[in-house]
């Protein structure tokens, strides 16, 4: 069994690994971005910078970007597991990081309106833990910019404006209207997680959740598979672009779950990830050893 | 690409055009929230000479610390510059700035202060953090950074080759307009709510 120190340790690995080295999919994607824009365009230009961007910060293992964002963890853990102590170790994990420049101090005290200095505060990080029947220990992370933080959005259907009925076309409309809304603000192209159901807070976890997966996925329920395509086809008809630079790529992926609601309720909760979406997961055995992956 | 020397004259600003491409070398100093606030409560005689004839960045830098107290910058890509339009404009005209960087545009309160006092909006590519933390060649010294917290600071700091474009010039042409425009038409033909 590994010590709450050499849990500590370990989260600082994957911290890193979130900060400084963008997962594999999301580069591709990237990529498919850049071919499939205009040569010389501003759209072009905005997506080769972000590609030399990804390489800089891979080689040197410092931050993708400044904004190290809300640190967002799920953990699953063997029976008997303290929760506390992972969370604990997880807290100071990210203190530790902070010291190092993997991240910036982020958490500011919202009564005294001074930034705490060492990266974490009342809610900062999440840690979301829950208990499987495995012995080892997995963890997965994403790192999300106050940027495209505050272009999420949360609708409560039905709604007249976007003829928005509580069905699936329904929650089309809600996603697609969010991306337009969003234009270049949360730093586009960007990967869409959503959430229909749940109430207010469950919806928007589930949404952040979504964003755990890989861009190259396919969901297994049939209906929600084909919404993804439909919805990542149509948010790049917006022509939004690049950091809203106009072009063809608004959005690298579109990734939907569903929560049980009220009767009288029923809520789509978007959450926009920005290009450089800082997933990081490991599995880790008793022993302390690691297996990453993305 | 067009290099532009900072400090500059209003002449130089008045001849950028949306859609250039520019590098950016010399002094220039860094705000954001906090700093658009404070700014505009009084003024800021000790800051204001750095702001004359310069740009400021919406940035909130992660930042080293060395062991003789220098600092570098070690990531230092552009904010939402949208949280500071209602600020934006009379920054502008109340210290001379001839520039904003940021990332995601801004409205027509700062298109307007442009248009005004003969500035730009310059974007600069959001995430990348690293391209312009590297043109970021010296850290001269920071203001109010023990009240704001490192990312909150104005950082006074000489950049090299900055690569930004010109989004928002001092014509009223705004790129950030022409482009929600037509991205909000598609959505109402895409959802059939066009008329």
């Amino acid at each position: 069994m590994l010590t709450r120190e050499q849990w500590t340790e370990k989260f600082v690995d994957v911290i890193a690994h979130a900060s400084s080295q963008l997962p594999p999919d999301v580069l591709e994607a990237l990529k498919r971005g850049r071919d499939a824009e205009e040569p010389g365009s501003l759209a072009a230009k905005a997506l080769d910078s972000i590609l030399t961007n990804v390489e800089m910060s891979k080689g040197n293992w410092q931050p993708i970007c400044q904004d190290t964002g809300t640190p967002l963890v799920w953990i699953h853990h063997p029976v008997g597991m303290s929760t506390r102590m992972l969370t604990g170790a997880f807290e100071e994990a990210v203190r530790q990081a902070t010291a190092k420049q993997l991240l910036r101090p982020n958490a500011v005290d919202t009564l005294t309106d001074k930034n705490t200095g060492h990266g974490q505060g009342a809610g900062i990080p999440t840690v979301h833990c829950e208990e499987w029947d495995s012995p080892d220990v997995e963890v997965r992370l994403i790192l999300k910019g106050g940027g495209c933080e505050n272009c999420g959005a949360q609708y409560s259907l039905p709604n007249t404006k976007l003829k928005a009925d509580r069905d699936l076309d329904g929650v089309r409309r809600c996603i697609l209207d969010a991306v337009a809304q969003a234009q270049g603000k949360g730093c586009a192209p960007g990967i869409i997680g959503a959430c229909f159901g749940g109430d207010r807070g469950s919806g928007f976890v589930e949404s952040k959740r979504q964003l755990l997966r890989r861009l190259d996925d396919s969901n297994p329920v049939p209906e929600l598979d084909a919404m993804e395509q439909q919805l990542l086809e149509q948010g790049n008809q917006l022509g939004i672009g690049p950091m809203g630079f106009g072009g063809k790529t608004t959005i690298l992926g579109v990734k939907i779950g569903n929560l049980a609601r009220l009767p009288a309720s029923y809520f789509v909760s978007v959450s926009y990830m920005c290009w450089a979406n800082r997933r990081a997961g490991a599995r880790i055995t008793e022993k302390g050893e690691v297996t990453w992956f993305n | 690409m067009a290099k532009l020397q900072l400090p500059c004259e209003e002449a130089a600003i008045r001849k950028l055009k949306v859609g250039d491409f520019l590098e950016l070398s010399g002094r220039m100093i860094t705000g954001r929230d906090a700093a658009h606030h404070w700014l505009l409560h009084g003024f800021r005689e000790e800051v204001a000479p750095f702001l004359k004839d310069s740009v400021i960045y919406h940035v909130g830098p992660v930042v080293k610390k060395h062991e003789d107290g220098h600092y570098t910058f070690v990531a230092a890509g552009p904010t939402t510059s949208a949280r500071e339009e209602p600020f934006q404009a009379d920054v502008i005209g109340k210290y001379g700035l001839r520039g904003v960087i940021g990332k995601g545009g801004m409205g027509p309160k700062t298109l307007k202060g442009l248009q005004e006092h003969g500035a730009v909006y310059l974007h600069a590519v959001g995430g990348t953090a690293q391209v312009l933390a590297q043109a970021v060649v010296k850290v001269e010294q920071v203001f109010q950074l023990k009240e704001f917290g490192v990312p909150e600071a104005l950082w006074v700091i000489q950049v090299k080759d900055f690569p930004v474009v010109v989004t928002m010039d001092s014509h009223g042409n705004s790129l950030h307009a022409e482009v929600e425009k037509a991205s909000k038409a598609k959505l109402e033909q895409l959802l059939g709510l066009s008329a």
